[in-house]
C-alpha cells in the first residue's frame, strides 16, 4: 500500500498541550517534577481529555493514511485489551470520513503522546475522551478529500459531497474514489478545527449502530492475533525471573549451579533495582535466560535464592484484617460531614450497624505479563502488552539511561489488562536484561505463578457502616468508615489514607440525601503493591453501601426497590463538589454532575425488566444494587437459586446501563456481560491472602475464577438511550462491575435470609 | 523428533520433557496456541491429539510422537472447526481474544463428537477453559449456532 497521506506532521496544534502533568491518570497525586506550575499558569481547571498528560490530538495526519488503492488506514492510539477500542475508535473516524468499512485497515500506534495525545488506556476514558477528537479527525480528512475533488473538477467545494469512499459532484454526476484523490488531498492544509462540518447524527452509518464486526475477529479465531507474549525476533532469547516474593525484598545471595547445568540455559543474571518506592519498577530478582521458555522455567525453578524480605516480611492477611477492623471501629480522618451524626444516631428509633470485608484480588488476565526488548546502536525497541505505552517508553528510557526519543514501544494486543498492564514493570525487565546481554533480543514471560505472586493487587478493605433510622425506617444518620490501603503507597511515603480518586469512587460521593452524615477514612498501611483493578475502589465501596441499603430496607420492613428509590430521591443534578468530591473521574462538575434522575431511571428500568416482585420458587431470590461510577449509571438485578446444601446458581442477571450516547452498542453489551461474570467471580471465589509477606495462592486451582458452568445462564442487558448526541459520554469498561457483587449478595439474602458481609462467598452458604 | 501437526510432518529438537505448548510456540513459531497456566487448569493451550482436546502445556513431546496434532492454525480446515470459527465471528464472541484459541479448540472437539450439545454438555466440555473477560454467554450461544449450522448442512 502506498500511503500518500502521511502521518508525521506534528505541527498541528499539539505543542500547547505538550507538558501536562500526570494529574488525571494518577488522581492528582503524582506530578512530573516542575510541571505543576506550568499547568496552573495556563489553566487552573482542566477537565476530561484536557486534564490528561499530553491531552488529545485530532490531527488527521497523525491518525489517517489513504493509499492510492483506496485503502484507508486508521491508527488506534489506545491499547486493545478486550474493550473493543480497535473497533470503536476507527469506526468513529471512518464514519465521519464517509469511509467504506470494508476498505479500512486498523493499525496500532507506537508510544508517542506528542503525536497522538494521551495513550493511557484506563479509567474507562478512551471513547469518552476521544469521541470528539476522532470525529474531527475523520471530518477533516473528508473535507480535504472534498476540496481535492472540487479543485480537480474546478467547481465549488459546496457542490461536492463525500459519500461511501468517493466524492460526488451532484450536478454533473462525476465521481472520484478516495484512492484517486489521496495524493492531491495530502497536499492540502489541514482545515481549521472551527471550520469543520461534523455529520448530523442522523447520517451516522457506523456510530451507534453496533453492526461493525471486530477489527481483529478473523485474526483471533485463526490464532493469528499477536499478543505481547507472541513476539518473536531473530536470535531472541527467553527469560523467566525469580522475583522477591515480598514487597521491597532483596536478593542476599543466589546459587545458579544447578540451573546452569540444564542444557539450553544461556545465562543467569540479576535484576537489581534500588529505588525508594515500588512505583512501576521491576522487582529485585534473578533471571534465567535460555534458548526457550520451558528451559528458562525449569532453570528458574532450580535456582536457589536467599531473600532479605525487608519490612513487609510479616504481612499476614488474618492479622491485617483484624487491624483494619480495629481501625474501622474507631473514629478516623473525616472526609465529609453534614449535620450531627452522633446526636441523630442516639435519638434514632432504630440503629443498624454492619461491617463488610473484601480481600485482595489478582487481575489474572489470561495472558500473563510478557514483553520483548532489544537494543541496537543505543536505541531500544520494546514489544509489549501495555495499557500505558508512553509511561512504558519513559520508564524504560530512565532505567536504561537513554532519552525517551531513543526508545520505541510497539504496543501489541493485550490478552486482558484489567489495570494490571498499566504498570510496565515487566517491559522494563525485558529492557534491562537485553542491556545486560549486549542488546540481544530477550522476551520475558511471567508464569501464572509469577503473575499471582507479584501482581499489583486490588486493595483489601473493611467497610464499617452505621445508620440511625427514624420511626418510618428512613435513615436520619449515616456513618461510613472505609479502611483500605491506597494505590498511592506505590509512589512514595505511604499516605495511609485513600486518595481523592479512591474516595471519589463511591465513598465520599455517596449521593443519598441523609441529613446527618459522616464519612471517615481511618489509617491503613500497604504491605504489598496495590494497583488499579477494574472499577478500583468502587468495588468495596459499592459492595458496602449497596449491601447496607438492603440491610436498612430489611430492618425497616420495606421493599428494597422502593426503599432505594426513596433514598435516591427525585430527579435532580448534584454538583460533585457539594459531595466534597473534587475529582469526579477528572470530568467537569458542570458538564458531568451526578444525575439522580438517571440513577433512578436505571433502577426503575432494571427492576421492571427483571420482573421485580415476581413470585419465585423456594430457595430463589432477586437482589438489586445500583451505582454511579466512571460518570455512568448502572443498576443490576441478580436472580439466584440456592439449593438445600447451599449450592449457588445464578439463572439470570439483568443490567440497566446509561452511559450517555452509545458509540458501539455491541461492545458496550460485551463489556457489561464481562463485568457481570467478573463481578460473580470476585463475589463467589476471588481472594488473595498473604502469609509471611507472600501471596499464598499460586495458580488457578487456588486463585479461582468463574468458569462457564457457574456463570449466569442468562444475562439481559437494557441499554438506556441518550436523548441526543450532545449528552457527554460516560465510561463503559468499568461501571458494569460494582453493582454485581452486592446485587448477588442481596439476592442470596432474599433467597435464604443469610446476609453475606465478607467476600468471597465461597462456602459460606454450605452450613445454612 | 518428528511430529505431525495440522497434517504436516515437522522435525523438532527439544528436550523430551518439553511440553508440546512450548515446542509449538518457541520452536515452531505457532503462537496461536496460548500459555495461560502451565498446569492444565485454564485451557488456553488446548490442541487436539488424535482428535481429542488436550492441554498442551503439560503434554511432553515425548508422548506425542506418532499422534496427529491439530492446532488453532489448522482447525479451520475441519467442518466443525470452521463452523465454530464462523459462529465466533458472527456473534463477535471475543473480547481480548487470548483464550479463544483454546475455547475454539474445545468447542470444535465437542461438536465433532456431539453435534447437538445440551447446556450441560457445553458446561462439561467447556468448563476447563477460563475466559477472564467473561465471554461465556456468547461462547454458549456460538456453540449452539455452530451446532445448528452443522445440523442443517447434513
Amino acid at each position: 500500500m502506498s500511503a500518500v497521506m502521511k502521518a508525521g506532521d506534528e505541527s498541528a496544534g499539539l505543542s500547547r498541550r505538550e507538558f501536562l502533568a500526570r494529574v488525571g491518570a494518577l488522581g492528582g497525586l503524582v506530578l512530573i517534577a516542575g510541571v505543576a506550575e506550568v499547568v496552573k499558569a495556563q489553566d487552573a481547571a482542566r477537565y476530561g481529555a484536557d486534564s490528561m498528560p499530553h491531552g488529545w490530538s485530532d490531527n488527521p495526519l497523525a491518525f489517517i493514511a489513504i493509499g492510492e488503492d483506496g485503502t484507508v488506514t486508521i491508527v488506534v492510539h489506545r491499547s486493545e485489551m478486550g474493550q473493543g477500542v480497535r473497533t470503536g475508535m476507527p469506526l468513529i473516524v471512518a464514519d465521519e470520513l464517509e469511509a467504506d468499512w470494508s476498505k479500512v485497515r486498523v493499525t496500532q500506534a507506537p508510544a508517542d503522546e506528542l503525536k497522538f495525545g494521551n495513550q493511557d488506556t484506563d479509567g474507562s476514558r478512551s471513547t469518552r475522551h476521544f469521541f470528539e477528537p476522532m470525529r474531527r479527525c475523520g471530518a477533516a480528512a473528508r473535507t480535504m478529500l472534498e476540496q481535492a475533488a472540487a479543485a480537480s473538477w474546478g467547481v465549488s467545494v459546496s457542490e461536492v459531497q463525500a459519500v461511501n469512499h468517493e466524492v460526488v459532484h451532484r450536478k454533473s454526476g462525476r465521481k472520484l474514489g478516495y484512492g484517486a484523490l489521496a495524493r492531491a488531498a495530502a497536499q492540502l492544509p489541514v482545515p481549521a478545527r472551527e471550520s469543520l462540518r461534523l455529520k448530523d447524527p442522523t447520517r451516522f452509518r457506523y456510530i451507534g449502530k453496533g453492526k461493525t464486526h471486530l477489527a481483529d475477529g478473523r485474526d483471533i479465531v485463526a490464532g493469528k492475533a499477536q499478543y505481547g507474549i507472541d513476539t518473536r525476533l531473530e536470535g531472541m532469547l527467553y527469560a523467566v525471573v525469580a522475583r522477591s516474593p515480598v514487597l521491597g525484598g532483596k536478593v542476599v545471595r543466589y546459587d545458579a549451579a544447578e540451573a546452569l547445568k540444564i542444557p539450553g540455559v544461556v545465562k543467569v543474571l540479576q535484576i537489581q533495582v534500588s529505588v525508594p518506592s515500588a512505583k512501576f519498577h521491576p522487582l529485585n530478582g534473578v533471571a534465567v535466560v535460555a534458548m526457550d521458555t520451558w528451559t528458562a522455567i525449569k532453570a528458574r525453578n532450580a535456582l536457589k535464592v536467599q531473600w532479605d524480605d525487608g519490612v513487609h516480611g510479616s504481612y499476614d492477611s488474618k492479622a491485617y484484617r483484624a487491624e483494619l477492623e480495629q481501625a474501622a471501629r474507631k473514629p478516623g480522618k473525616v472526609l465529609r460531614e453534614a449535620g450531627d451524626v452522633d446526636g441523630a444516631m442516639s435519638k434514632a428509633a432504630h440503629k443498624v450497624e454492619a461491617e463488610y470485608y473484601l480481600p485482595h484480588l489478582a487481575h489474572a488476565s489470561m495472558e500473563p505479563p510478557a514483553a520483548t526488548a532489544r537494543i541496537v546502536d543505543g536505541r531500544c525497541e520494546v514489544w509489549a502488552a501495555v495499557q500505558a505505552p508512553q509511561v512504558t517508553r519513559e520508564d524504560v528510557a530512565k532505567h536504561l539511561g537513554l532519552s525517551s526519543e531513543n526508545v520505541t514501544v510497539h504496543v501489541t494486543l493485550l490478552g486482558g489488562g484489567f489495570g494490571r498492564k498499566s504498570k510496565p514493570d515487566f517491559a522494563i525487565e525485558a529492557a534491562l536484561l537485553s542491556q545486560q546481554l549486549a542488546g540481544k533480543p530477550v522476551k520475558v514471560t511471567w508464569t501464572r505463578e509469577d503473575d499471582v505472586h507479584n501482581d499489583y493487587f486490588h486493595t483489601v478493605s473493611v467497610e464499617h457502616l452505621q445508620a440511625g433510622l427514624d420511626a418510618r425506617g428512613k435513615p436520619v444518620a449515616w456513618l461510613h468508615r472505609s479502611a483500605a490501603p491506597s494505590i498511592v503507597s506505590l509512589f512514595g511515603p505511604d499516605p495511609k489514607h485513600e486518595a481523592p480518586f479512591e474516595q471519589g469512587m463511591g465513598l465520599i460521593n455517596m449521593p443519598y440525601d441523609v441529613p446527618n452524615l459522616r464519612i471517615e477514612n481511618p489509617e491503613a498501611v500497604a504491605h504489598t503493591r496495590i494497583g488499579w483493578f477494574r472499577s478500583v475502589s468502587n468495588v468495596p465501596h459499592a459492595f458496602a453501601v449497596q449491601s447496607f441499603v438492603a440491610e436498612l430496607a430489611a430492618a425497616a420492613g420495606r421493599d428494597h426497590r422502593d426503599y432505594l428509590l426513596e433514598l435516591v430521591g427525585p430527579p435532580r443534578l448534584i454538583d460533585p463538589t457539594a459531595l466534597k468530591d473534587g475529582w469526579n473521574y477528572s470530568e467537569s462538575p458542570q458538564r458531568y454532575p451526578v444525575d439522580m434522575g438517571r440513577l433512578r431511571r436505571v433502577i426503575e428500568t432494571v427492576t421492571r425488566e427483571a420482573g421485580w416482585g415476581r413470585k419465585l420458587a423456594k430457595g430463589r431470590g432477586l437482589g438489586l444494587a445500583a451505582h454511579y461510577s466512571f460518570v455512568s449509571y448502572t443498576a443490576a438485578v441478580v436472580e439466584v437459586a440456592v439449593g438445600g446444601k447451599g449450592e449457588l446458581t445464578i439463572p439470570r442477571v439483568d443490567v440497566a446501563f446509561d452511559c450517555g450516547p452509545q458509540v458501539n452498542p455491541d461492545r458496550i453489551r460485551s463489556q457489561l456481560e464481562g463485568a457481570v461474570v467478573m463481578g460473580v467471580s470476585l463475589a463467589t471465589l476471588g481472594e488473595i491472602t498473604f502469609k509471611n509477606g507472600r501471596a499464598e495462592q499460586d495458580n488457578f486451582h487456588q486463585y479461582q475464577v468463574t468458569r462457564i458452568d457457574a456463570a449466569p445462564r442468562q444475562i439481559k442487558l437494557h441499554l438506556l438511550p441518550a436523548s441526543d448526541w450532545s449528552v457527554p459520554l460516560g465510561g463503559v469498561g468499568e461501571p458494569g462491575l460494582p453493582p454485581i457483587a452486592p446485587a448477588l449478595c442481596n439476592a442470596i439474602f432474599a433467597a435464604t435470609g443469610k446476609r453475606i458481609r465478607q467476600l468471597p462467598i465461597r462456602d459460606q452458604l454450605a452450613s445454612g | 523428533m518428528e511430529l505431525s501437526i495440522n497434517e504436516t510432518k515437522v522435525q523438532v529438537m527439544a528436550a523430551d520433557d518439553t511440553p508440546l505448548l512450548w515446542v509449538l510456540r518457541d520452536h515452531l513459531g505457532m503462537t496461536g496456541t496460548k500459555f495461560g497456566c502451565g498446569m492444565a487448569l485454564c485451557g488456553a493451550c488446548t490442541v487436539h491429539l488424535d482428535g481429542q482436546p488436550t492441554r498442551s502445556c503439560m503434554m511432553p513431546i515425548s508422548a506425542v510422537a506418532g499422534k496427529k496434532i491439530s492446532t488453532i492454525e489448522g482447525i479451520g480446515a475441519t467442518t466443525a472447526g470452521q463452523a465454530v470459527q464462523d459462529a465466533w465471528l458472527a456473534l463477535d464472541v471475543p473480547q481480548c481474544g487470548y483464550c479463544q484459541s483454546g475455547q475454539i479448540m474445545s468447542a470444535a472437539a465437542l461438536l465433532k463428537g456431539n453435534p447437538k450439545p445440551s447446556d450441560a454438555d457445553i458446561d462439561a466440555a467447556m468448563t476447563g477453559n477460563i475466559c477472564r473477560c467473561g465471554t461465556y454467554p456468547r461462547i454458549r450461544a456460538a456453540i449452539k449456532q455452530a451446532a445448528g449450522k452443522l445440523g442443517a448442512g447434513k
